[in-house]
Order: structure tokens, then sequence, then C-alpha cells
């Protein structure tokens, strides 16, 4: 049962092979007995969602069941969830017990789906590596003592392990698209507004967006139908109508235009995974589709444009967790400075401080022309560049991460690497566009993604070109040994 | 030395929204602590703030009436600071782009002149909450109900040589945001407080001496009190050799004096930057213009139709215009009973006397301008004199009812009746030979011996002309 993806559990449930109380509690077995060895998630709630699973079963006795009705799925732990602990991966928020829903929470609700639990997360979404969560590093299932990437790793880890059908990510450089490659699993980040970011905790504002982490493009279009919309609660969301993601998944590639950005495939990618890349775009080419080299100049200016805006934005964001109203408060403050610098400094880890660190310096008096401003300025001939690209070609496509998964530990000590590991996918969040990862082979048995990525508001053309890889190639039904 | 005084006053207007700036919660003066914070006030994490375009509407307004400039792309910054009654840790405030640009309001001075003022510009911004010292034991409590009510800060050019200047441009800037309805202007309850940037320098130099910017002072005295103790003291430091500090000031009203709160050094890093998660406001030329068709008249405008087409004299106009309230209830009994310059006088006299002595508002006023109109038409058409009126006025305020009301009730009709009043008159008469030989022998100051007989023998009641005219025809050797 745990090898099906959500269309065709929905259509077991459908048929009555089984109902959702009975496939909510296969997959909090699994947990039980599986998550021990990947740490995915941070808090299961099996109470919750065995209720949750009888509702669903009832509402499908009484004939109104939607596509997602019954289907356990995993919420990342940066989605407030009422009454449930919401820690964004972060001793600050461990005593946090979330008083409302974030709004793709109470869609997922709406839709009959079941939440299994929270997962695991680099710290308030700040890592490339599942390493920075204060819940300890989750491990990838396909090779012991590897990253499943970040910052969405537990759900990354959870849908490849098969301990949920399907989780949300958050992406602000890359969080799901990484993940999905290291874990070799189906990721989409959609266009900057698509989603409603509101209860969703935030790190870079004007970068974050919600996606969804399955195992096929397929099932990413049954949920991204439930995520999508304009949320009267978030002024950034965009009032665009949400087309149906599934009625596209068919049409052909047969004249399909692909750009590479040869900077893509320059300095710093693996030489395999480059190969791996180049057979999935020769995929395309036989199904019909016309490859064109492109260039993308700035993508140089990315990483450091990236490094500018969100420590500076996370600067900002994070300031709320004072540990007045909320959170972590240390022991016996002596006074107000001491409360503010003790509960701070005692609730979060190196890599939120070194971030919140580096954004308070480019936003302060003096400096703030030269790295924000200048920050601005950059992004906007990134996007430039890419609104110049898609004049000539309808997808872009390239590797999602210069390498596989790294081995846990490797490069703690190496930000400025580990930073590098994002420098294939920031680019499309500064740029606000949608980007997909999808498995397109291994090196040495480890997954690789191919990412894709499209203009504003084309996720259903990005379902499409991923949905069309998964009908040629086996990839992505393919699951790690341990976890059969 | 002959030193200059040089002020700029920072106004905080709440503006009258019913809902806070960015959140669906109530912005009502006086609930229980905490009772009107929801998610998004108390800065929970994940919440993001919403708009509410009544704020822009009423910046608009604020922004036409002053001649100012709109802007139409305007832009929220975040302030960022620490404190408790800051729940998101930043404020959420214009600094680059703010909504109105620069514009100006003249001021009346002493002498009779006017003087304009500059408004830098003013910009939206969410309120605090209030942090609650006494009565915790030592510890602190915060009340979230005031954080995201809407401010509009306004700032003006640093052109007042005054606190009689200063107060007067804070008047003026009161009267404007009442008149608009931007604003309640009720400043017990914090909706409009000042701070003030006060400097000295040498008269005739052109560039401004060192500021010190006293906060929070939130009426117009301890505005006038709190510039001029400040003028005094940098005045002392200066004649003495001294230097004034950059800083922030605290004025204590009871000790009349102001103490430093923090220095230029110690001022935080705000480390502004727009708000990524509230996009740039944008109003068109036509949405400005059609804001700016619904601005009723404003005190100026009001001030000089009351001289022009209603005859009163400046000082009268200016007084009735000051307050809306007031030149409402003015327009409504001036109209009722077609006589301006008595409309005035009453208002200005009997009625502001009365609600002055009892702390009242016009716009509660026991007796309202229907009913001050009520007893206006009497006076005019000689039921009651202006005297009685009076009286009956008295009965009206102390809520005995309307004017024929009370004028019947106590029987408080004029005597117009020529017989009656003759018959009176003859009994004076009869009862003073001396004063009647007297006046026919040439004493004419004594017709108001015999009218002030007779009136208080009718009770006051007696038309004073009659009594006149018939007194004169009677004594008549």
């Amino acid at each position: 049962m745990h090898n099906k993806t959500i269309a065709e559990l929905s259509a077991g449930l459908k048929a009555g092979e089984f109902s959702s109380v009975e496939l909510t509690q296969s997959y909090l077995d699994r947990i039980n007995s599986l998550d021990e060895q990947l740490n995915s998630f941070i808090t299961v709630t099996p109470e919750l969602a065995l209720e949750q699973a009888k509702q669903a079963d009832e509402q499908r006795a009484a004939g109104n069941a939607g596509i997602l009705n019954g289907i356990p799925l995993a919420q990342k732990d940066i989605f407030c969830t009422k009454g449930v602990k919401t820690s964004c991966g972060s001793k600050m928020l461990d005593p946090f017990i979330s008083p409302y829903n974030a709004t793709t929470i109470n869609k997922f609700n709406d839709s009959g789906s079941v939440m299994l639990g929270k997962t695991n997360m680099d710290e308030f979404a700040m890592g490339s590596s599942n390493e920075t969560s204060w819940y300890g590093a989750v491990q990838n299932p396909w090779r012991k003592n590897a990253v499943p990437g970040g910052s969405s790793g537990g759900s990354a880890a959870a849908v490849a392990a098969r301990l949920a059908p399907a989780a949300t990510g958050t992406d602000t450089g890359g969080s799901i698209r990484q993940p999905a490659s290291f874990c070799g699993i189906t990721g989409l980040k959609p266009t900057y507004g698509r989603v409603s970011r509101y209860g969703m905790i935030a790190f870079a504002s004007s970068l974050d967006q919600a996606g969804p982490m399955t195992r096929t493009a397929e099932d990413a279009a049954l949920m991204l139908n439930v995520m999508a919309g304009f949320d009267p609660r978030d002024s950034t969301s965009v009032e665009e109508t949400v087309p149906d993601y599934t009625a596209n998944l068919n049409d052909s590639m047969a004249g399909l235009k692909i750009g590479l950005p040869k900077e893509y495939f320059s300095e710093g990618l693996d030489d395999a995974v480059a190969k791996v890349i180049e057979s999935a775009v020769k995929e395309y080419e036989k199904m019909g589709a016309v490859i064109k080299e492109i260039s993308l100049p700035t993508s140089n200016l990315a990483v450091p444009t990236y490094y500018i805006i969100a420590p500076s934005e996370c600067s900002s964001n994070l300031s709320r967790m004072d540990g007045v109203r909320f959170g972590h408060r240390c022991e016996d403050p002596k006074d107000l400075n001491d409360l503010y610098i003790r509960s701070r400094g005692e609730g979060f880890g190196t890599e939120v401080k070194r971030r919140i660190l580096v954004g308070t310096y480019a936003l302060s008096e003096g400096f703030y022309d030269a790295y924000y401003v200048k920050a601005q300025k950059t992004r906007r001939l990134i996007t430039n560049d890419f609104n110049q690209a898609f004049a000539d070609v309808d997808v872009i496509m390239g590797p999602a991460a210069p390498s596989t998964a790294f081995n846990i530990g490797e490069l703690t000590d190496d930000p400025i690497t580990m930073y590098l590991s994002d420098i294939y996918t920031i680019a499309v969040n500064l740029a606000g566009l949608p980007g997909m990862s999808i498995p397109a082979g291994f090196v040495n048995d480890m997954p690789v993604g191919l990412q894709l990525i499209g203009k504003h508001f084309a996720e259903s053309k990005l379902l499409n070109v991923a949905h069309q890889f998964q009908q040629a190639t086996d990839w992505h039904t393919k699951a790690p040994a341990a976890f059969k | 030395m002959q030193w200059e005084v040089v002020i700029g006053l920072e106004i905080h207007v709440q503006l009258s929204t019913k809902s806070k700036i960015f959140s669906g919660a109530s912005t009502a003066y006086g609930a229980e602590p905490n009772t009107q914070a929801c998610t998004v006030d108390l800065g929970l994490p994940g919440v993001l703030p919403v708009f509410n375009g009544e704020a822009l509407k009423k910046s608009v307004m604020f922004g036409l009436a002053v001649g100012a400039k709109i802007n139409e792309r305007s832009v929220f910054d975040r302030k960022n600071y620490f404190y408790p009654d800051s729940p998101k840790a930043y404020q959420i405030s214009q600094l680059y782009y703010p909504i109105v640009g620069e514009g100006h309001i003249d001021i009346d001075m002493e002498d009779g002149t006017q003087k304009r003022i500059g408004v830098t510009r003013a910009h939206m911004e969410e309120d605090a909450g209030k942090s609650l010292h006494e009565s915790f034991h030592g510890q602190t409590g915060i009340d979230l109900n005031r954080a995201g009510t809407p401010l509009l800060e306004i700032v003006s050019e640093p052109d007042m040589r005054s606190a009689k200047e200063a107060v007067a441009y804070m008047r003026k800037i009161h009267s404007i945001v009442r008149y608009l309805g931007v604003s309640d202007g009720n400043m017990q309850e914090g909706s409009f407080r000042c701070d003030a940037n006060v400097s000295l320098r040498p008269k005739g130099q052109e560039e401004f001496g060192t500021r010190a910017e006293l906060k929070n002072i939130n009426s117009f005295r301890f505005v006038e009190k709190a510039i001029n103790v400040e003028i005094e003291r940098q005045m002392d430091i200066l004649e003495s050799g001294g230097t004034v500090t950059q800083e922030t000031r605290l004025y204590d009203s009871e000790k009349n004096e102001t103490r430093s709160m923090r220095s230029k050094e110690e001022a935080n890093d705000y480390r502004y930057f727009p708000d990524p998660d509230l996009l740039p406001i944008v109003i068109s030329a036509d949405e400005i213009e059609a804001i700016r068709a619904t601005l009723p008249e404003l005190p100026d405008d009001k001030c000089a139709r009351y001289m022009d087409q209603l005859g009163l004299s400046e000082k009268d106009a200016k007084a009735l215009t000051i307050d809306r309230d007031m030149a409402e209830y003015y327009e409504t009994v001036q109209q009722a009973v077609g006589d301006a310059k008595m409309a005035a006088n009453w208002i200005l006299g009997d009625v502001a006397a009365h609600n002055n002595k009892n702390g009242i508002e016009f716009k509660v006023c026991p007796v309202n301008a229907e009913q001050l109109s009520g007893l206006l038409k009497r006076v005019k058409d000689n039921t009651i004199s202006g005297k009685i009126a009076k009286e009956v006025f008295e009965a009206m305020y102390a809520g005995e009812g309307d004017a024929d009301t009370i004028i019947d009730k106590k029987g408080l009709k004029q005597i117009t009746d020529t017989g009656a009043i003759e018959a009176i008159i003859d009994e004076v008469i009869a009862n003073n030979p001396g004063q009647v030989a007297e006046f026919q022998s040439g004493k004419d100051k004594l017709i108001g011996f015999f009218v002030g007989h007779v009136m208080k023998a009718s009770k006051g009641k007696a038309n004073p002309g009659q009594v006149n005219q018939l007194l004169q025809q009677k004594l008549k050797p």
C-alpha cells in the first residue's frame, strides 16, 4: 500500500479497497517502526490523524469525498497547526503550540486529507542539509549518514522512505527542490504569490513559497490544486485563477522549446550529475522537444544577492521571537535586555544567528545602500535575464543541485560551500518563478534531480513536462532499499 | 546675545478607522487589556499584515486639506527595534516614500497677521501597544489593544519661532483633522500626540543649532509649557558658554521640567527597509480627485464665508469655525433664526460659557441647535425679551424642556397688551409723584428709573420698547 501514489490511494479509497483509518494506521505504523532511522518527523500526531481519518471515512460514506479525502500527508513543521507544536525546527519555538492554522493547513483540512505529523527541517528553514534542526539531523533514506538536503529535509526523507504518500515543503532558495533532488522525489516550488504564506513561519518574506513534495508530478498537481489560490490574509498572494493542474498533464512534448543555460553546466557541477541531466534532456528530445542553449549571464550574482536579501529579511522576521509572548524564555531574567539577550541567545542555533547578524549588518545605517539596495538591483537584473530567456523558450532545464547528497557533517564548517549547493535554485526564488525537481537518474546509487523552471504562473506547463518524463522513465518509482 | 528659537513638530494622529491598520481587530478605546488584539496584533509566528484602505482615504483627505502633494505610490517600511509593546519588534511605517508630500497651513499670529508653516510630509504607520508599569509588583504589564491602531504622523518644517506659534500650529492641525473627520482628536485618549524639536541659534545665523526632541506631549497647554522650559534650559546652557546635546527629552508636567531620555549615541539604528509582506500602496489621480470631492468645507474657507456672506466680524467668524461641531451648530441656528449676528452672540456668549463651565462639547450640548433656534425665534417675534431669554436658556440647559414649554410653564410671555402696560405705568406714576415732578422739570435721565420700576412690577415681562414709549407719553407735562 505504501508504494502507491496519492492518485492510486485515492482510487483505492473510492473503490472501498481500504478505509482512510486503515490507510492512516498503516502509515502511522511505518513511521513508528522506521522513522527512528531517519528522524524525519518532529511531531507525529496519531490521535489527530486517526480522528481526521474517521471523519474522512464518514464524509466518504455521506458521498462528499474529494480526491484528497482520507489521504494521509505530512506537513513541514513551518506551518502553524492549531493545538499542535509548531517548532520550525528551533528550540526557540519548541514550547510553541499554535493557536491558529496556516491557510495551507486549513485548505488541506477542508480537502478531507489527514495530517500524520510535522516534519523535521533546518531551523527556521535556514540550511541546505537539515543539519541545523534543533531536533537533530535527518538521514537520507538512500544512504546512511548522507543528508536529505534542506531545509525541507524531513518532508523529502519521509516521502522517499514511504512514511507518507506526500508532504508539504517550503522553498526560499531551493528548500523544496534541493532535498527533492537529494532524496529522489518530485518537488514543486510554485510562482511567488501562488500559495498563501499566511501561517507559514517567515524566513525571507519576499522569497518564501510553499509547495508539494510528492513521488509523481500527477500527485504534485493534486496537491497544488488544494494549496494554490489567492488569500485575503496574504497581501503578496496573487489574484490569479487557479486552473485544474491535472488538466494538461498529458499534453505532447512535440515542439516544446527547452532552454539549457550554459552557466548551469559549467564549473562547479559534478561531471556524473551533468551526464544524468544530459541524458534526461535527450529523453525530451526523443519526445519531440527542441533544445536550445541559452545564457543567464547574471547567474553568478544569484548567491551573493540572495545572501544579502534573505538574511536582511530574516533578521527582521525573527525579531518577534523575543521571549515575551511565546516560545523560549530564559530562566530568571535580570532585566529586559537580559531577557532578550539570553532568550534569543539560547533559543537560536548557530546558522540562524549567523544569518541574523549578516542581515542586521546589511541593513544598518551606512551599509543599507551598499548592500540591500544594491542586492535589490541585482535581483532585478536576474529577473530580467529570465524574462529575456523566456522570450525564446518554454521551459528552462538544468541540474537542481551541483552534486548528489553529501555526508552529514561534511560541510557544516564550510558555510560558503553549503550555500553553493543552492546555486541553481536560488535565482528562481529571486525571480519569483516556479521551479521543480524531478528524479532523473542516479550517481553511485544516489538520486539526481532534474530542475525545470517555468514562466510566472506556468505551473501547469511544468507539471505537464514533468509528467511526460515520468511516463517515459521510471526513476521516480525507485525506492530506497531499506524502505521498499 | 539675542537667540532665535526654532521649533518643528511631529504630530501623531490616530485615524478613526473601525478596525486596525493591518488587522481586523477593533480600534475602540478603553476595552479590557488585550481583548482587542488578534493573532496579527500579537505578532504570532506566521501572521501577515493586510492594509486597511480606510487609513489611506483618511490620510489622503488630510494631505489634500493642507494643499500637499499626494504620492500616487507610497511604500511601507519596517522600523526595527526591540520593545515589549512592539510585538513584531518592528513598526510598520513609511520612511522612504510617504503617502503625503509637502504641504502647508497658515496660522494666526498675535498681531493679527498670518504665518505660513510648512508641512514636510505625513506618513501612515501603526501605533504600539502600552507598557503598564503600575500594579504588577515590579513587573511590567503589556496591553496590545492599541497595537496596530492607524496613525498619521504629520511632520512640520522647522518654521515656528515660539511656543505660541507651535501651539497655534498644533491647534490648526487639530482643527483640520477634526473637520475632516479623520480623527476624533481626543488628546486624553492619546488620539492626538505631539513631539517637539526645539533648538536655539544666534539671531541672524542661517545654520540651525543642536536640537532636543521633546517626546509625547499630550495637551496644548503642556506643549507651550514644555517648549518654554526647554528654551530656558537651552538658553542657560548657551549663555554660560556650554553646548546643547542632541537628545530625546521627556517633559515632566508635575515638575515643569524636561529631562534626558536618551542621547544621540544611544539612539537606535532602526534598520529601515521596505516591508516585503506588503505591496506598495498605489492610488490613481482619479481616485485622489474622488476623495477631494468628499472634503468638507475647511475652517479657513468657512471663516471667510461667515465674514463675506453673513457679515460677521473676523473675531467672531474665527471663534465659530475653530471647532467643526460648533460651526455646524452655528449654521443650524443661523439658518433657522435668520439672524447671523444674534446667533453668533448667543453661541459665543451664553452657550459657549455654559459648555466651558461644564466641560461639555458642542456635539453633546444639552441645548441642541434646534432648541436654541426655538428660543431665539421667541426673542425675534417679541414673545420674550433678550433678558428673559437668558433665564429660559438656563432652564433649557438644566433640562427643563424646550423654550415654548418653559415660557408657558413659567408664564414668561412678554406683556405687549398696551392696556395692561398702561395700568402698571399709572400705578408707578401714582406712587412716585416726586420723581414725576423732577422729570417734568427737565431731569430726562429719570426715565430709566420709571422703566426700571415698570419692568420690575411686570416681573420683567413687559415689552421694554412699549414701556418706554408709553412712559414718554404719560409723563409729558
